[in-house]
């Protein structure tokens, strides 16, 4: 017997609403096994990962301010991948945003600048990714040098930019030689929604920014051009889109997003420019893209569970001395579930009968 | 090389008998029950349309995929083939319609990878010399195939074949790719190895070489077997009638078609390639005037995708006037910009180029017809209006589909020309560029897209056909241009090109040397 | 020693875990399989190999669990894209997320350890040769070995049947499937091949570069090699070349720091970095007019239908 893969005449509909929840259904059962073996009740381990930061209003608003950078990076992302362009440097572009943005919270502090800090800071943080994206995106469309390696390097070298920049110009002179900026003046803050709690008005941004893409995608010609230059080039040079145009304009859109993410986030909850500003938000995004299959109101979905592995994570390393990792693991696990079960919406498996080890079959294309 | 011993013929034992073969893919039955007898010394051609079943029928006796039920017998002996190393262990060699070639490696290396490697490489590279030098198939075995021409590319199948000594040699549509002079070429070397006792197995659609070359043919329609004949007791049209199950009604002209001013204008385009494999065009000019189609003839891989990309704009021409559409020069103009200009454009490859296949059909009709028919306003897609063209083509061209707006992947290669073909010419083009229209089309949906052809510069549009079917080009086409290495020959009136003619100018002669071929030819065919 | 032998001896030490991955990774691609999950495959072969080595004391078992541990992740990436034909890229992306996780988890118990590092080849008399003797005669065994691994290499590929058909996969999955080659077969071998390369180089970091395990110690070597097989024009020669390179520009950075010249040391250890980017336009551009030397299938997905 041998199991096959049978590509299917037209994508199935009910897979790919069940794929995702069948990847979690599989990660969890993996992760159960995991947390046995390193000796933690399962049943127990998987309450405080996924349950208990659902029961409390403050954890549920942590949730969401962990979700809305991963969102807003995860939408920008997913407009790359959907036009098949590899940006897997999101990472840099939130920093470089927070960079851009936190110097004119650095400029100003302790001046009295009026309330046209934030705002300008907010551009400037966009521009920053932005710019940083169009490095790698220039790279590929006037050299042909691929994307995916420029963008990765290229994080390591704005972590090193910021690492600088806190341990040398920007340091705090009152921050008693730890590497980060002074805090910033409330007028270089974004503003929390309520009283109590850390959710900000960024959360806001990012719904928007979800309405802002399913319109986009979903209406209009450039979200028809993105989906027909990644799912078939030719017949989208055939259609007359400009490829390297569209390479360009996703890398901006999305580092642009991920650069708005990064300064939302120094300005917001953070409130200083400092290393470890992410906790790899730009890389967890991939795994949001994917697992909110690349539309927007999935990835809004996505951004809100990884969210809470993050917050569940922390809960299980106190509560339950889980080492942090696990989360990360968790992450990775639950990306191969996601690409596993997507793959079942284009082909079907089949168990056939091989009485001999055969090269079966045919090459598709040709019946 | 040694000759496989010919067989007593009064014996007539089946080489290779196939019994009851039968293939499921799915619910698809794509091989029902089919029984085959091959026999040594004889050529035995299997006919029938796209999607009969041919391919299936003869990669089960080559090993490639494995047959639901039913059983294949060699020398009378029960065979089981597991993979294609198991055939050609047997002496069942196969030249493919699609090469199975590596274009980075070398002609040797390519050889080498067809063979089962138990003979070093310095004594396959003699035997292969030797084997190409005997059947006069020369190759130089360190270039690598990609620097090749179609038919040289084709010698390396056919010699990859012949060293393995093979007792049956299977053949996928082998003149499919070449000229008219190099089938003959091929044909003097098929007769040898049938003189040399061998069994060939020819899988064709066309039905005159067929009765030229083979002693018997077997024809399937819908997966089955409809009868086996001997093909030169039959005539064409009845051949014709088995593989259709019907008669192909004959397309006809617009009977007043009277030709206006040129509204493509070609002017001296010459293009590098843009890719390393491409071929550069080279002072290509020619004009087609309204209520005319131009054909261009051609080998594969002369220059016609190239061509094709140069007009429809996906690569932009060096001057602007080199590409004159209806009066304005469009040589720097996007494809966009061209389809609002008037032209509508139609490529080889319907997957993937010309439509996108896992997109629907309403989606791949904005593909197109973004560009000038009101389907986007201020950036928003009209997607009633993307569906109506949908439906439009459908009810016009008869296209067969599941359901209202499935996806491309979906339909059969016949149903998607005809929507393809259809989406362009609802739009009423002033101009059209069509290559292959017809490839690998069963004769219904042929039939159709002639006539719309036809049809549309009945109403005074000028049509360009690239297509590699000369008698596509006799039926439709008013004049016949031909492409050889990026050169464009000038065209003539179809009436005085004769097959003789096309071909010599397809093999790359000029102009005069082709005339003066075919006299010498006529004055041969008389001496002899 | 002469400052300069140092530099040599350094710069040979910084390459040999970048020649060892890429070199893996050069097999993979020939055989059109872009598996970009390197960088966890090595981190996860650090991981393992410093826990092989900590808890027998030997080098050569520890180097035998990076093998096997950067095999094990390739396996996953092989059942991902050749069993379910998934997109080799997003799948390469998980590999490296799960690597570094996985690296983490099992490496937490282990910093802050120490293991005795691996033994260097001394030959008296030989390696007692002036300048030359120590680079030529008194490396560890990794060196040695990832040297032999690309002349072993070039040989397979150009010299050998199974080289041969290993390329032919690579040009045209589709004509070698036609020929009978059994083309996942092939190409699972060449991603577990691939594996084992990058789990090794990854395994030379705590075993024999400094002797402790740091999480994410491998700093980006995973992507670097990656570029260094685009660098090579997927020749082993040029591999080994670029390899050697790539090291010199780390080692002269270090060097460079410490004589503190007033650079900020940030830009200096950015420069490995920066430098692959650079070196990929520059290889990019160059080869611009000529087309891509890639192999023909890289990265795309093949299903032998039914």
């Amino acid at each position: 017997m041998q199991l096959v893969l049978e590509r299917r005449a037209e994508r199935s509909t009910k897979i790919a609403i069940l794929s995702p929840l069948l990847a979690i259904a599989f990660t969890l059962a993996t992760m159960s096994l995991l947390f046995a073996i390193l000796g933690k009740n399962p049943i127990m381990a998987l309450y405080v990962y996924f349950i208990e930061p659902l029961t409390d209003s403050f954890t549920l608003m942590e949730i969401a301010v962990k979700a809305t950078p991963l969102v807003m990076i995860a939408i920008g992302l997913s407009l790359c991948y959907l036009a098949n362009v590899w940006n897997i440097g999101a990472e840099g572009q939130f920093i470089m945003g927070a960079v851009c943005g936190s110097y004119l919270a650095v400029v100003t502090n302790g001046t009295d600048a009026g309330p046209w800090v934030l705002p300008v800071m907010l551009v400037m943080g966009a521009l920053g990714g932005a710019l940083w994206a169009m490095i790698p995106a220039i790279c590929k469309v006037r050299y042909g040098a691929n994307e995916i390696l420029t963008s990765l390097m290229l994080v390591y070298v704005a972590d090193l930019i910021m690492d600088y920049l806190v341990r040398g110009p920007w340091r705090d002179p009152q921050g008693m030689n730890f590497p980060t900026t002074a805090s910033f003046d409330p007028v270089a803050t974004v503003p929390t929604l309520f009283e109590t709690g850390r959710i900000h008005w960024g959360a806001l941004v990012a719904l928007i920014v979800v309405a802002l893409a399913t319109v986009m995608l979903g209406r209009t010609i450039k979200g028809f051009e993105i989906r027909v230059v990644g799912a078939a080039p030719r017949a989208a040079r055939f259609a007359g889109f400009n490829s390297k145009r569209l390479v360009i304009f996703t890398f901006a859109v999305s580092g642009a997003l991920a650069g708005l993410a990064g300064i939302i986030e120094v300005a917001g909850p953070v409130g200083v420019l400092q290393p470890g500003i992410s906790p790899g938000y730009g890389f967890t995004a991939i795994i949001v893209a994917f697992l909110g299959r690349l539309n927007p109101v999935g990835i809004l979905i996505a951004g809100l569970f990884l969210a809470l592995t993050f917050i569940g994570g922390e809960g299980a390393q106190i509560s339950m001395k889980i080492p942090l990792d696990l989360t990360k693991v968790f992450q990775g696990i639950l990306l191969f579930y996601v690409l596993a079960c997507d793959s079942l919406i284009l082909y079907r498996i089949r168990l056939i009968a091989s009485p001999k080890k055969a090269s079966q079959g045919n090459v598709h294309g040709t019946a | 090389m040694n000759a496989v011993p010919v067989s007593n013929p009064s014996a007539r034992a089946p080489l290779l008998q196939a019994i009851g073969i039968t293939k499921h893919y799915g619910t698809f039955l794509a091989n029902d029950s089919i029984d085959l007898d091959l026999f040594a010394g004889e050529i035995h051609a299997l006919l029938g349309e796209n999607g009969a079943g041919k391919s299936t029928l003869v990669k089960s006796m080559y090993g490639l995929i494995q047959p639901s039920a039913g059983e294949l017998r060699w020398m009378g002996e029960k065979l089981e083939l597991t993979g294609p190393s198991d055939a050609r262990a047997k002496g069942i060699a196969m030249v493919f319609q699609h090469f199975s070639l590596f274009d980075n490696l070398t002609v040797a290396e390519n050889v080498a990878l067809g063979l089962d490697g138990v003979e070093s490489f310095g004594a396959m590279s003699a035997r292969l010399a030797q084997v190409s030098r005997d059947y006069g198939l020369p190759l130089d075995p360190n270039r690598e195939v990609w620097r090749l021409s179609v038919g040289e590319r084709q010698r390396i199948e056919i010699v990859r074949a012949l060293m393995q000594n093979p007792k049956l040699l299977i053949l996928d549509e082998p003149t499919a790719v070449l000229t008219p002079q190099e089938a003959d070429q091929l044909f003097t070397v098929l007769f040898r190895l049938k003189s040399e006792g061998r069994a060939l197995l020819y899988i064709s659609h066309k039905l005159d070489e067929v009765k030229r070359l083979c002693d018997t043919a077997t024809i399937l329609r819908g997966g089955k077997k409809i009868s086996t004949c001997d093909p030169r007791q039959e005539t064409a049209a009845s051949l014709a009638r088995m593989m259709v199950g019907a008669e192909i009604g004959e397309v006809k002209a617009t009977s007043a078609r009277a030709t206006t001013v040129p509204r493509l204008l070609i002017n001296d385009l010459s293009l590098e390639p843009d890719d390393p494999h491409g071929v550069y065009l080279k002072g290509i000019s020619v004009e087609v005037k309204g209520g005319e189609i131009l054909g261009i003839a051609g080998v594969a891989g002369n220059g016609q995708d190239e061509l094709f990309s140069a007009l429809s704009g996906e690569r932009l021409a060096p001057r602007e006037d080199n590409v004159i559409i209806d009066g304005h020069a469009a040589g720097h103009r996007s494809v966009t910009d061209r389809r609002k200009l008037g032209a509508a454009f139609v490529p080889e490859e319907r997957l993937g180029h010309g439509t996108a296949p896992r997109m629907k059909l309403s989606e791949n009709a904005l593909l197109t017809g973004h560009a000038a028919s009101h389907m986007v306003h201020r950036g928003f897609v009209d997607k009633p209006k993307t569906l109506e063209t949908v439906d439009r083509t459908t009810k016009t061209f008869d296209v067969r589909k599941a359901k209202r707006d499935p996806e491309a992947v979906s339909l059969s290669g016949g149903n998607l020309q005809k929507f393809i073909v259809g989406r362009e010419i609802l739009r009423e083009p002033g101009v059209l560029i069509v290559s292959q229209p017809t490839w690998g089309v069963d004769a219904g949906a042929a039939a159709v897209i002639r006539q719309a052809l036809l049809d549309l510069s009945g109403r005074g549009s000028a049509v360009l056909v690239i297509s590699q079917d000369l008698d596509e080009l006799a039926e439709i086409a008013d004049r016949i241009a031909v492409m050889f290495h990026g050169h464009l020959s000038a065209p003539m009136a179809a009436a005085d090109s004769t097959r003789e003619k096309l071909g010599l100018l397809m093999g790359g002669a000029s102009p005069a040397e082709a005339l003066a071929g075919v006299a010498k030819e006529a004055s041969h065919a008389v001496g002899a | 020693m002469g400052l300069l032998e140092a530099i040599i001896i350094s710069v040979i030490a910084a390459s040999t875990p970048l020649l060892l991955a890429a070199a893996g990774e050069l097999v993979v691609e020939r055989s059109g399989v872009l598996n970009l999950g390197t960088e966890g495959m090595m981190i996860m072969g650090a991981a393992c190999g410093f826990a092989g080595a900590y808890f027998t004391g030997s080098t050569l078992v520890g180097a035998l669990c990076g093998i096997a541990a950067g095999a094990a992740l390739s396996l996953v990436f092989a059942a991902l894209t050749l069993g379910l034909a998934v997109n080799q890229v997003a799948a390469g992306l998980a590999l490296t997320i799960l690597g570094i996780g996985l690296s983490g988890l099992i490496g937490a118990g282990f910093v802050g350890e120490k293991i005795t590092p691996a033994p260097h080849l001394y030959l008296p008399v030989l390696t007692g040769i002036p300048f030359i003797g120590k680079i030529l005669f008194g490396q560890d065994g990794f060196v040695y070995f990832s040297v032999a691994l690309v002349v072993a290499i070039w040989w397979f590929l150009y010299r050998t049947r199974a080289g041969l058909i290993l390329r032919a996969v690579g040009d045209s999955h589709t004509s070698a499937h036609a020929l009978g080659y059994p083309v996942l077969k092939i190409r699972l071998l060449a991603v577990l091949f691939g594996g084992g390369c990058a789990g090794l180089g990854g395994a030379f970091l705590p075993l024999a570069y400094t002797p402790f395990f740091i999480p994410g110690m491998t700093a980006g070597r995973g992507w670097i090699a990656l570029a260094l097989v685009v660098f090579s024009s997927w020749l082993p020669g040029r591999l080994a070349a670029g390899a050697y390179l790539f090291g010199a520009v780390t080692i002269l950075q270090l060097h460079a720091q410490a004589f503190g010249l007033g650079i900020p040391s940030q830009l200096m250890t950015a420069l490995p970095y920066l430098a692959t980017v650079i070196v990929l336009v520059l290889i990019s551009r160059a080869r611009g007019s000529a087309g891509s030397v890639a192999p023909a299938s890289l990265g795309v997905v093949f299903v032998p239908d039914r």
